[in-house]
């Protein structure tokens, strides 16, 4: 199986990087752009039980790929090569 | 007049950290109860961390009084004058809970705390250091607070460009749950150009510049005075996150403007943010401040006044202007892409109002809030187990056999290791001042435009503070002025930061009072002014307290920079010299700690007559171009400083050969840290002067060998070549980190 | 004389630095530079300096290259104009197209700050004329993403081109894994472009130039620029 986890910046907690970006998409014109935050996008290839995945996915989340402090994460499963 | 809203009681009073007492003296200062805007008001004024409710009254006993001080303890730092027209501004403070909570963005907000109260004064700020302390390496979160802490300090600090040159670390149990964070940042300013944090002028516009405010960090200035329990996540929200690339900005627009003539008074927003920013420079200046929160930059929607009010945003600061400069704000503001909004004036009823969608939701008198709050003499009683653990019996402990293999075993400690591991994470030479790196006993910074340099040292072994706060405190300030000293540098002043448990509790207490009393004496006995700090209490975990920990970060200046010194043997040949007396001394060692795994017996005694000595005799030789290299026997004893000699240099590494034998046991001798002593090596044309000098102040000076090829030998008691005690003392820290993978957050 | 602009980047650190090193210890005549700036204020030669432009957050050096300064730094470039590139500039110069090759995270995923080995591979540039080859130089370090990676055929072209100016050596000038601090490939810390006239490299020669502060070296690719000039940059 193919998970894609997405981790960003919580509602609310400042993103430095996502404030410095968007300035920089205005001053290039791109003036419509809004709350620009950033994050991080992980794959991977994930064997086992496909029952359990989902809860796998989310232990690997809470204990390493997110920073629940500050972040906030959400992930797909899917069949490894279909996009 | 009311504040708006509904009354508090004092159920939720309670909830925000007062005692009933304090809420009936809340509304008898008031004249009614509050509503819960301003009940979160006064909860933050009236919190630990910012009315010192605790300490106040012991910290009285600080001498901060001196000729070259400008400005003592009340300000955003303190200032001493270094002559040429300029001022020294420095300050210590702890980012502690936050750290443990969320390494990396508390230690980088700490950093950036530390920087905003220093250029506040307009000061460019030229040096950051650090104080931390971790718990030892067997517990499970050590590793990832290291990693975390110390990239978040470089992080910050590397992206701000205000140089990490020095600082300590130290591992020890008694923090595993309860890190201490301690930073620390020097600038330069003319004295005649200190701005300070005093609002006045009736009708002058109050201006808001920096980041928008967001619901970060609420109520971190309480939680700051709170213990850690289980409950301690769910307040996990609240971690403020850092913009160094803003700070950086707001560092040049606030110096910029601080050139032109617009500014009355301005003071970072840090713990308690807008709130406490407001009532303390309107209590400063005697006025009032009225703030219109309509008008402050939001991040966010739909903040309740609460929020706003008591929001820990990050990057921000709160500027009283001349009436007509507006203009003139906003535009140099505006050149570095930053906020700069007008959002209220000062006014003369002495009040803080604040107005939210037109009405008044905030009316509460300035003084009270500043000022009300209780000073407590807080109950204290030495520890019963204190006489039990100052009980040493060295007959117990057989020496070791294999002194090569006991000093290269110090080397390897985390306690004395090299810590390039995590100075090379720092940005050690931006602002190209940097004249001696982390790495030697203190740091040197040249001052541009002169031909002065300072030095700077931060200085606690909090071992001997548990053992006895009162001589652990003293050796905090003796050492810390003794490392300076080896630099070249006349010890001119001292930020402290005490680090304790609950002050509720007498025994802490106790060891607060004690540890005060010493730097007291110590400063006294070297006339040194404390002139800025902080004090972190409640530091504890599950009812356990922190060893004491008042970290001393000392400021010297070197009047011709060319005159600095380093630690490392630089020259073949060289005499290597002792200044000072060796004691049979091991009580609190590293040795007794690290190999026998005993942390009890009395700290090594300090007659500061001696001290005092021993430092003036040290200083004077370095002025006089008479030594080579000056270190400070510190942690591991004679021993170890004689290997850190001869392989801490930048240029490469040297051997030494000690002829003097043991005249006491031979691992007190080798490993006890009796103070007042500095290892010196010098040319041996020059040692009939340098005795001259010693003689004249009393000061016992002992030749102990000389400078001498790749190996360092001591009597007939330790020979080891130097490539391996380079070896174990420069890898042993990386290694450890390495040694399990980093457990994320 | 020299007439040497130095760009400041909103979050650039080292500008000031090279200001300083440029007209208080080498004597030279140094003009800032602002980011928003339209023109050149006719310098004969420019500085990119260290720092964390825009924060470096979303990629270091992307955001700087946007900056109306970029464009005059562009034009001057593509006419033969001499542009060196520290650190932070280095990583702007790649992102902008001007140099090839791109800066990404330090092997270790650390910061790493000190002092570093490099040998200069050739000494007939417009940046290392005063330099010998093979000459051995001692300049500081710090930064985060100081990893110099290209593919293959770029790769092959820079070191077939002898575009590579410095690489990071040990103490006997050798260029081993040790001595290379962020994982760069073949250990480049420098690279000039095909006319040879912008260079870029991670070391920080304007933290070199005061032996009062420890090290000196950087002071010679600032002496090569001006040795340049008075021949008339004929590159």
């Amino acid at each position: 199986m193919q998970a894609k986890v997405y981790v960003t910046p919580k509602a609310g907690v400042l993103d430095p990087a996502g404030k410095a970006t968007q300035k920089a998409l205005h001053s290039l014109g791109f003036e419509e752009v809004r709350d620009v935050r950033l994050g991080r996008y992980i794959t991977m290839e994930v064997e086992g039980d496909p029952t359990e995945v989902t809860a796998r996915l989310d232990d690997m989340c809470r204990q390493l790929l997110a920073n629940g402090v500050i972040e906030d994460y959400r992930f797909e499963v899917g069949e490894t090569g279909v996009e | 007049m009311s504040g708006g809203g509904l009354e508090v009681d004092e159920k939720a009073a309670i909830e925000h950290g007062l005692t009933a007492e304090e809420f009936a003296d809340v509304c008898r200062a008031i004249g009614r109860k509050p509503n819960l805007a301003e009940l979160g008001v006064i909860s933050v004024m009236w919190s630990e961390h910012c009315s010192y409710k605790s300490s106040r009254a012991v910290l009285r006993d600080l001498p901060n009084d001196g000729p070259r001080v400008l400005q003592g303890p009340g300000e955003n730092a303190g200032a001493v004058s270094i002559g040429d027209g300029l001022a020294a501004v420095f300050k210590i403070e702890s980012h502690n809970h936050p750290s443990y909570i969320e390494p990396y963005q508390g230690a980088a907000t700490g950093v950036g705390g530390i920087m905003r109260d220093v250029f506040t004064m307009g000061a460019r700020p030229i040096a950051n250091l650090n104080s931390l302390r971790f718990g030892s390496f067997d517990h499970e979160r050590t590793r990832y607070l290291v990693s975390g802490v110390v990239a978040g300090v470089g992080g910050y600090g590397n992206c701000v460009g205000v140089p990490t040159v020095g600082g300590e670390i130290y591992f020890d149990r008694g923090y595993n749950e309860n890190i201490l964070v301690n930073a620390f940042t020097l600038g330069i300013v003319q004295a005649d150009r200190i701005f300070r944090a005093e609002a006045s002028g009736v009708g002058n516009p109050v201006l808001y510049v920096g980041s928008k405010t967001g619901r970060d960090g609420i109520h971190g200035a309480s939680m700051a005075s709170t213990e850690f329990d289980d409950e301690t996540e769910e307040k996990r929200p609240t971690v403020q996150v850092g913009d160094p690339f803003t700070e950086k900005l707001l560092i040049e627009a606030c110096l910029e403007l601080m050139e032109k003539d617009a500014i009355v008074a301005i003071q970072d927003m840090g713990a308690a943010g807008l709130t406490s920013s407001s009532v303390e420079m309107a209590d400063r200046g005697g006025v009032g401040i009225r703030i219109d929160l309509d008008k402050v930059p939001k991040r966010e929607e739909g903040m309740t006044p609460y929020e706003i009010l008591l929001s820990e945003s990050q990057e921000r600061m709160l500027i009283v202007a001349r009436a007509g400069a507006e203009q003139q704000v906003r535009d140099i503001f505006d050149k570095w892409d930053l906020d700069a909004a007008v959002i209220g004036e000062v006014t003369d009823d002495g009040f803080l109002r604040v107005l939210s969608g037109g009405e008044e939701v905030v009316a509460l008198p300035v003084g009270p809030l500043a000022n009300g709050a209780p000073i407590y003499e807080r109950p204290y009683a030495q520890p019963r187990k204190q006489a039990e653990l100052q009980r040493l019996s060295l007959q117990d402990i057989p020496p070791p056999g294999d002194y090569n293999r006991t000093l290269t075993r110090l080397l390897a400690t985390p306690n004395i290791a090299s810590r390039e591991w995590v100075f090379s994470q720092y940005d050690q030479f931006v602002g190209g001042n940097t004249v001696v790196r982390p790495g030697s006993d203190a740091a040197v910074v040249r001052v541009k435009g002169t031909n002065k340099a300072i030095a700077l040292s931060v200085d606690c072994n909090s071992r001997y503070c548990l053992l006895d706060p009162y001589v652990g405190a003293m050796t905090a300030v003796v050492e810390s002025a003794r490392n300076v000293v080896c630099a070249g540098a006349e010890p001119i002043g001292v930020s402290d930061c005490l680090n304790f448990g609950n002050p509720e509790k007498p025994e802490v207490m106790w060891q607060f009072r004690e540890a005060v009393r010493g730097i007291r004496d110590a400063c006294e006995a070297l006339a040194l002014p404390v002139v800025s700090g902080n004090v972190s209490l409640y530091n504890e975990t599950e009812g356990r307290p922190i060893p004491p920990t008042p970290t001393i970060a000392m400021v010297g200046l070197i009047e011709d920079v060319r005159l600095h010194c380093t630690q490392w043997f630089r020259n073949e040949g060289d005499l290597v010299v002792l200044l000072g007396r060796t004691r049979e001394e091991l009580g609190g060692s590293e040795y007794l700690a690290a190999l026998h795994g005993i942390v009890r017996g009395t700290p090594p005694w300090i007659d500061l007559g001696v001290e005092a000595a021993v430092q003036q005799v040290c200083l004077q030789a370095i002025r006089e171009d008479l030594v080579r290299s000056a270190h400070d026997v510190a942690e591991g004893g004679l021993a170890v400083a004689l290997a850190e000699c001869c392989i801490s240099g930048p240029e490469g590494r040297l051997g030494a050969e000690i002829e003097l034998e043991a005249s006491i046991r031979p691992d007190a001798w080798l490993f006890g840290e009796s103070q007042s002593r500095i290892l010196i090596s010098l040319q041996s044309r020059n040692l009939t002067r340098l005795r001259e000098v010693a003689a004249a102040k009393d000061t016992p000076l002992t030749v102990l060998g000389s400078v001498r090829g790749n190996r360092l030998r001591i009597g007939r008691l330790l020979d080891v070549e130097v490539s391996e005690l380079h070896s174990v003392w420069s890898g042993a820290l990386a290694s450890l980190m390495a040694e399990d993978g980093v457990e994320a957050g | 004389m020299m007439r040497c602009g130095v760009v400041t980047f909103p979050g650039s650190l080292d500008d000031a630095d090279t200001l300083y090193s440029l007209s208080e210890v080498l004597g030279v005549e140094a003009v800032p530079l602002w980011h928003k700036d339209r023109g050149l204020h006719g310098v004969d030669s420019i500085v990119l300096p260290g720092g964390f432009s825009y924060g470096d957050y979303l990629r270091s050096g992307a955001l700087a290259r946007f900056s109306p300064v970029m464009d005059s730094v562009v034009e001057f470039a593509n006419s033969g104009g001499l542009v060196m590139g520290l650190c932070n500039g280095f990583q702007i110069l790649c992102e902008a197209g001007l140099l090839p090759g791109a800066l990404v995270r330090n092997q270790s995923l650390l910061f790493v700050c000190r002092a570093a080995h490099l040998r200069v591979e050739r000494n007939d540039t417009a940046f290392t004329n005063s330099c010998s080859e093979g000459e051995r130089l001692l300049l500081p370090i710090k930064h985060g993403e100081g990893c110099f990676v290209a593919n293959a055929d770029t790769l092959e072209r820079i070191e077939g081109n002898g575009q590579v100016v410095v690489r990071y050596v040990d103490e006997n000038g050798e260029t081993t894994q040790a001595a290379n601090p962020n994982g760069s490939l073949n250990n480049i810390a420098g690279i000039v472009n095909e006319a040879g006239n912008v260079f870029g490299m991670m070391p920080h020669a304007e933290h070199a130039c005061d032996r009062a502060l420890g090290m000196d070296d950087g002071a010679k690719f600032f002496r090569s620029i001006e040795a340049q000039l008075a021949r008339g940059n004929a590159s």
